[in-house]
């Protein structure tokens, strides 16, 4: 079945972790989402590099959190924070690739 | 064990708390008042100009709080990170602010002030004595980049704020600090678990965002137990879940369960959060795994010129189909048209296209009736900065693309002046780790008694 994920998260959204890191959370509506988007691996560090067009190395990690049904993947900045041409000091809204992110399951 | 209470007013000092939710927490007896007051969030420009982004008048009023209750409950007020950035002129703003509320409330007590802020001198030789590394994706740190800094700050632990205890300060302000650390050393110099202590802090340093409504300018109070600790928000309105709790760790981090900090890091694999009742969460199983050789953050920053920037927008259909082009082109005419013996950087950044992610945007057309561009000019001096965006606007102003119908101009300017002299810029120029074996001794102490003439 197909599944866009902005319908099973109640949290989407990024910020800077440090000035050259870029993070990503997801946090699921329920547990048995959580559950089975993890036991599917829908959230990778290929789809992340697919969805926000970087190679796969600037994936640093992606770490499923069940306390917080929550997925976390981070980044490398394309630019450090206030950098010459950078766009978003605090990294607050680099979140919306995700929200229309659609899978199957 | 006694549990020891600490009661954190707010996220960063002079953000705000309401004056209610911070009595209700006096009201509980606190052993601690602490409170954050920093961040590298708002960008380079802060540590690199030695400007804080608190506010003075919102600062001295969070301080005027927390301080006469401090004394009226002969507590401990520890500040972590001072002025924002934790340099000199940082720590020296926010210390000039406590004896400001202290000879106007009348109050007494010993202050300690911690500095932060590192020499040049020491930095050049802890690089050649290997004693500096690469942290994450930040590049490595070179002779060059310690010079060019204008202050370099690195993140103390607990062990100097543990020092200053030793010698009997009431009121700590630390200059840049990790931020559990304001937190946590009181109760690890009375003995408390190290590693419950600074996941405390850790929860503690955003006050209330692990509540729900979650908030970064509402108090909160944290409990420690020998082997627990449990957090309750103090504002009726908002309550702590262990899914908040939880959630916490998550935020601006780049790993939930592994948190690293100086001297080691905590291991939250095993945490249990629970539910003590309503609002309250209780949470177990925190380790901390010390490091071999000790580090600390360091964070520094240099000035990379002066900046001017002109806002404007365009409405006209064919000049948005073409804008890609017409701005690359621009370039070329503005180096011909300004004929520069200066090194300078022009960059446009166009709202409805790609502006708010740059080089992550993904989506490959414009869809918006309108587009906004900034016109951003850096250069060596003030003058140059803008000399480059003077010229690049009235060139955009007046381009004549293919198939240009509207002749009279392009841009629609919300402002006169149209061109924003920015003034002096700031990158991050240091982002590494600084190993030594004595932490405690890289940080300066001095001492003041306050009030007592």
């Amino acid at each position: 079945m197909k599944y866009c994920l902005k319908e099973v998260a109640a949290v989407i959204r990024s910020k800077n972790a440090g000035p050259y890191e870029l993070t990503l959370d997801v946090m699921l509506k329920d547990r048995e989402t959580f559950d089975r988007l993890k036991e599917a691996d829908v959230i990778n560090k290929k789809t992340i590099a697919a969805l926000y067009h970087i190679p796969e190395e600037d994936v640093l990690s992606i770490i499923y959190f069940p306390n917080a049904l929550a997925i976390k993947a981070t980044i490398v900045r394309p630019l450090p924070s206030g950098a010459i041409g950078e766009r978003d000091v605090y990294g607050a809204q680099q979140h919306a690739p995700l929200v229309n992110f659609t899978f199957e399951m | 064990m006694k549990e020891f209470r600490i009661l954190s007013p707010t996220g960063i000092v002079g953000y705000g708390f309401p004056e209610e939710s911070f009595a209700a927490g006096v009201a509980l007896k606190p052993d601690l008042i602490a409170c954050d007051a920093g961040s590298t969030d708002p960008g380079p420009y802060y540590l690199g100009s030695g400007i804080p982004f608190t506010n003075d008048t919102a600062v001295k009023r969070d301080l005027t709080l927390m301080l006469k209750a401090a004394c009226e409950l002969h507590v401990p007020l520890i500040v972590g990170s001072a002025g924002g950035s934790g340099a000199t002129p940082h720590l020296e703003r926010d210390v000039r602010i406590v004896r400001e509320i202290a000879r106007e409330q009348k109050l007494s007590f010993k202050l300690a002030v911690i500095s932060a802020e590192f020499e040049k001198d020491y930095l050049l030789e802890a690089l050649r004595a290997g004693r500096i590394e690469k942290l994450g994706p930040a590049p490595e740190v070179t002779e060059e980049d310690i010079l060019a800094s204008t202050h370099i700050v690195a993140q103390m632990g607990i062990e100097p704020i543990m020092r200053a205890l030793d010698d009997g300060a009431q009121v700590i302000i630390c200059g840049r600090c990790y931020d559990p650390a304001a937190f946590a050393a009181l109760p690890v110099w009375l003995g408390y678990d190290k590693a419950l202590a600074l996941h405390l802090g850790k929860i503690l340093e955003c006050a209330a965002i692990c509540a729900t409504p979650g908030s970064g300018s509402d108090c909160i109070m944290g409990y420690l137990g020998e082997d627990y600790f449990c957090v309750e928000p103090l504002n009726p309105e908002r309550r702590c879940t262990p899914a908040s709790v939880a959630a916490h760790t998550l935020y601006e981090k780049s790993n939930p369960t592994i948190l690293p900090g100086p001297s080691g890091h905590l291991d939250l694999n095993e945490c249990r959060f629970t539910a003590e009742n309503e609002r309250r969460v209780r949470v177990t199983g925190s380790r901390f795994v010390p490091e071999r050789i000790p580090s600390v953050k360091l964070e520094g920053c240099r000035q990379a010129g002066f900046r001017t920037i002109s806002i404007c927008g365009n409405r006209d259909p064919i000049f948005i189909s073409q804008v890609e082009d017409i701005l690359n082109d621009l370039k070329k005419r503005t180096a011909a048209n300004l004929s520069a013996d200066f090194e300078y950087q022009l960059d446009f950044i166009v709202y409805g296209k790609n502006g708010v992610m740059g080089a992550l945007e993904t989506a490959d057309r414009i869809t918006s009736h309108e587009i906004g561009i900034v016109v951003d000019a850096l250069a060596d001096t003030q003058e140059h900065a803008s000399a480059v965006c003077s010229v690049a606007r009235s060139t955009l102003l007046h381009y004549g693309y293919p198939g240009r119908i509207a002749t009279a101009g392009n841009l629609a300017f919300p402002f006169s002046p149209s061109d924003i002299k920015v003034g002096p810029v700031f990158v991050f120029s240091v982002y590494a780790l600084l190993r030594d074996e004595d932490p405690a001794s890289l940080f300066k102490r001095s001492y003041e008694m306050i009030g007592e003439e």
